[in-house]
């Protein structure tokens, strides 16, 4: 029994970071299009840049549904700890995704009318503002919060540091280097080579942007630095800032040479390797700097429950997404509204 | 302590606010798919264009309904650690699987074929598409199940030991966790009061129509009727299963929960032979029931199906451990009054059915019309019933409200409380505007044609950008 209290833990992390990543991928690339509205003023081009989305963000945001899900049954003492710490933020990023969420058909059904500038503005501002919020989120996990007696018991707005807000800035840039590389590969013309310029000025602005954070993170503590200075550690994570720099040249080359789905792939690996990157440094903690993943997760009976449901369901939500993903693969082009 | 009272009633008000509004769309969704599914298998069963053209009419304000439940729903799923960190702390090893599992089972299989069911239909083939369909349809009642499953563990607890060292609720026995004795009667009373309020809302959309044709002196279309009359037999055939169901549901209440009853009924004295109030004010303080209009002997037979049953008074219990009954004494006499109410205009429309007349009382057509809310209002009052009358607690007699709250600042609540009805106003006010809009439009026969020439044409107004959707077209 002891092994199972000590094992079920680090899978079930393994699972929620897992769960983030493909969240934050997903619903990365549906964010940044919302922001991408900002640079794009053609309707006809907007028509498109949403319909290459329509048919999968709402399963793209369940990933969310499911982080918040996992976390409160399986860590409900990171749940009961981050969201009171973190009240604030996950308010605006709440009430920015409802706006952005129901402007997918607002935005058509009032077509015509004064109302239909409300939700594209809802929609862009929306995608931003919740961009924002997450990343301020996960910065101000970063830091860390201030936890007595495994509860919260810091400030409302102890979470809004220059830190915090260099995170929010940096995956704001982040999901809209998603947006446009998605959108390199799933469109055509004109909206295509102006993606392909886009992306370029935000993959420069999100490499900035990793290595302020890379350099800034191991300051905040000093278990932190210790994790990516000491010896042998150095040898298993020296890989995750090379890895960084060769897949910003395969962007940079992808992007100029016209490659197609090449652009958003290396998008897609820098997010990967962030977020190891981050995983490697706050690990064994849930709530850094106080409780670890044993200190938050609930009794193993809990957590045993709920893998057996998840292995077996896990693989089918992937087959089916996948599926869903593949009757709407190709280009989409403004042709394909006027038939 | 005084503000921390207020952010507590602050933070009460927020998630009943937050969930009132929510529970509106995924009881219209439960319905409207299960809906769709009928309509999508009658069209493959029988090739009649009236029940496409239904499906495509009514797929609209379901992709407009749909959206509006996931995105008040993503609110849910993070305020139970916002708003009740303590309750989530220590219940979470139960309640935070079952949602879990919510959003594996269910969740994800709606999202995954919900694309397929709004803009697929001529990129899959007409099998596959009606498996889409059923794959959402049966994706919210697992949904429904999952979530009455963990409201209803809180309700009548089960399968659970209580951790001496920290409180927790550890689970013990997770069938008698997810079976547990208010379940299956809260699953039945709540599955079918989301037909039933579909049914009417359907039915109000049918009525309108046929009102807005007899003016202009025509008949209605095809699909009109068609819809009226499917909405009419759910009515007369759901109504009364209804006011069967909350009968059951109402004597296990009875069983677990008797105080909860006591102060529905504005009882104080426990009593044999008990009559039932009509009317009445619940005093908390002075522990009476003022202005009461009575009805004897009814009380017993309501709650015990006999005349000199008992039946529970609040004074029986501890003060502390009452719910306020003047709100749940009065939203469980509306929910039952809108019972009776549709259960009659069901009865009518077989009246009317046996005379032919279905179709061309106007009269009739107004009622269904005045009867549009009526199953969602039934729907919310129903819930302010079970879970008002659930306090003071959140965990029934083991964990206090109170004592489940998180540690957020009174300004830091005021503010998102504020931000919540702002945002709520705005957003679903507007959804409303837009469903009451597109369904002023009168369905079409033949509307939008399938062609798989057409990608997306189910949902024609997304895929259309240079040609006016529903609404330009209504006010052309």
């Amino acid at each position: 029994m002891m092994d199972f209290a000590y094992w079920l833990p680090i899978v079930w992390a393994v699972i929620l970071v897992a769960a983030i990543t493909i969240y934050v991928i997903l619903d990365g690339f549906d964010l940044g299009i919302g922001m991408l509205f900002a640079l794009e003023r053609d309707q006809g081009r907007r028509d498109v840049m949403v319909n290459t989305i329509a048919p999968v963000w709402d399963g793209n945001e369940t990933w969310m549904v499911l982080g918040g899900a996992v976390l409160y049954g399986v860590f409900p003492g990171a749940y009961a700890t981050l969201l009171p710490a973190f009240y604030l933020p996950i308010v605006l990023m709440l009430l920015a995704l409802i706006f952005r969420g129901v402007a997918f058909e607002f935005r058509i059904m009032t077509r015509g009318t004064a109302r239909e500038g409300l939700w594209e503005a809802g929609f862009m501002a929306g995608s931003g503002i919740a961009a924002f919020s997450q990343g301020a989120i996960l910065g101000g996990v970063i830091q860390g919060i201030a936890v007595t007696d495994g509860a919260f018991s810091g400030g409302a707005f102890d979470w809004l540091t220059p830190f915090s807000v260099l995170c929010g800035l940096a995956v704001m840039c982040g999901y809209a280097l998603l947006g446009a590389t998605w959108l390199v590969w799933r469109t055509t013309g004109v909206l295509e080579a102006s993606c392909r310029k886009w992306g370029a000025w935000l993959a420069v602005g999100l490499f900035l942007c990793i290595v302020a954070v890379s350099l800034w993170t191991p300051l905040l503590h000093a278990p932190y630095l210790r994790r990516w200075t000491a010896w042998p550690n150095i040898l298993f994570v020296a890989p995750v800032p090379v890895l960084v720099v060769v897949l910003g040249l395969l962007l940079a080359i992808g992007l100029r040479r016209g490659h197609s789905g090449g652009p958003f792939l290396c998008a897609l690996g820098w997010f990967f390797l962030c977020l190891s990157g981050l995983g490697i440094t706050v690990w064994p903690y849930a709530v850094p700097p106080s409780l670890t993943l044993w200190d938050v997760s609930s009794p193993p009976s809990s957590q045993f429950f709920q893998l057996v449901g998840t292995a077996i369901l896990l693989p089918i939500i992937l087959t089916y997404t996948i599926y869903s993903y593949r009757v709407f693969r190709g280009k989409v082009t403004e042709a394909d509204g006027y038939h | 302590m005084q503000t921390a009272a207020l952010a507590l009633v602050l933070a009460r008000f927020q998630f009943a606010f937050t969930v009132g509004v929510h529970i509106i769309f995924p009881a219209f969704s439960i319905g409207l798919a299960a809906y769709l599914a009928v309509l999508e298998g009658l069209w493959l069963k029988t090739g009649r264009q009236v029940f496409l053209d239904l499906y495509r009419y009514w797929i609209k304000a379901f992709s407009i309904v749909f959206s509006m439940g996931v995105v008040s729903g993503l609110v849910m799923s993070y305020e139970f650690g916002t708003n009740w960190s303590v309750f989530s702390r220590k219940a979470g090893p139960i309640t935070g699987v079952l949602l879990s599992y919510e959003v594996m089972t269910a969740f994800f299989l709606e999202a995954g074929f919900l694309g397929v069911m709004l803009f697929g239909m001529s990129k899959v083939g007409r099998g596959l598409h009606f498996a889409a369909t059923c794959c959402v349809s049966v994706g919210t009642l697992i949904s429904m199940t999952w979530i009455l499953a963990s409201n209803s563990w809180m309700q009548t607890p089960r399968g659970y030991t209580i951790d001496p060292a920290t409180g927790r609720f550890m689970p013990d026995d997770w069938l008698a966790i997810i079976f547990n004795p208010s379940f299956p009667f809260r699953l039945v009373h709540m599955g079918l009061a989301a037909f039933l309020s579909v049914a009417f809302a359907v039915g109000a959309t049918g009525a309108w129509h046929m009102l807005k044709a007899r003016r202009a002196g025509a008949i209605a279309s095809e699909p009109v009727r068609v819809m009226f009359s499917m909405a009419m037999w759910m009515a007369a055939i759901v109504a009364p299963l209804q006011i069967l169901a909350g009968d059951a549901h109402g004597l296990n209440t009875l069983k677990y929960q008797p105080v909860k009853i006591a102060a529905m009924e504005g009882d104080w004295e426990t009593e044999g032979r008990a009559s039932e109030l009509l009317f009445g004010i619940p005093n908390m303080k002075t522990e009476r029931t003022d202005y009461a209009v009575k009805v004897p002997l009814l009380g017993s037979l309501i709650l015990t199906h006999s005349l000199d049953g008992k039946v529970p008074g609040m004074k029986d219990f501890p003060r502390d451990q009452r719910p306020p009954s003047p709100i749940i004494f009065f939203s469980f006499r509306i929910m039952v009054a809108l019972a009776f109410l549709m259960a009659l205009v069901g009865f009518w429309s077989l009246w009317l059915r046996r005379t032919s007349a279905l179709f061309t009382s106007p009269v009739f057509h107004r009622v269904a019309l005045c009867m549009a809310p009526a199953g969602f209002t039934a729907l919310l009052c129903g819930w302010i019933t079970t879970e008002v009358g659930r306090q003071p607690w959140t965990v029934y007699g083991l964990l206090r409200t109170a004592e489940s709250v998180s540690p957020i600042v009174l300004s830091s609540m005021a503010m998102t409380l504020a931000a919540f009805v702002v945002v709520y106003v705005i957003v679903f006010g507007s959804g409303l505007v837009i469903l009451l809009r597109l369904l002023g439009r009168a369905p079409e026969e033949g509307e939008h044609n399938p062609s798989p020439a057409h990608p997306a044409d189910v949902l024609a107004t997304h895929t259309h950008p240079g040609i006016a959707g529903p609404i330009p077209d209504e006010g052309a």
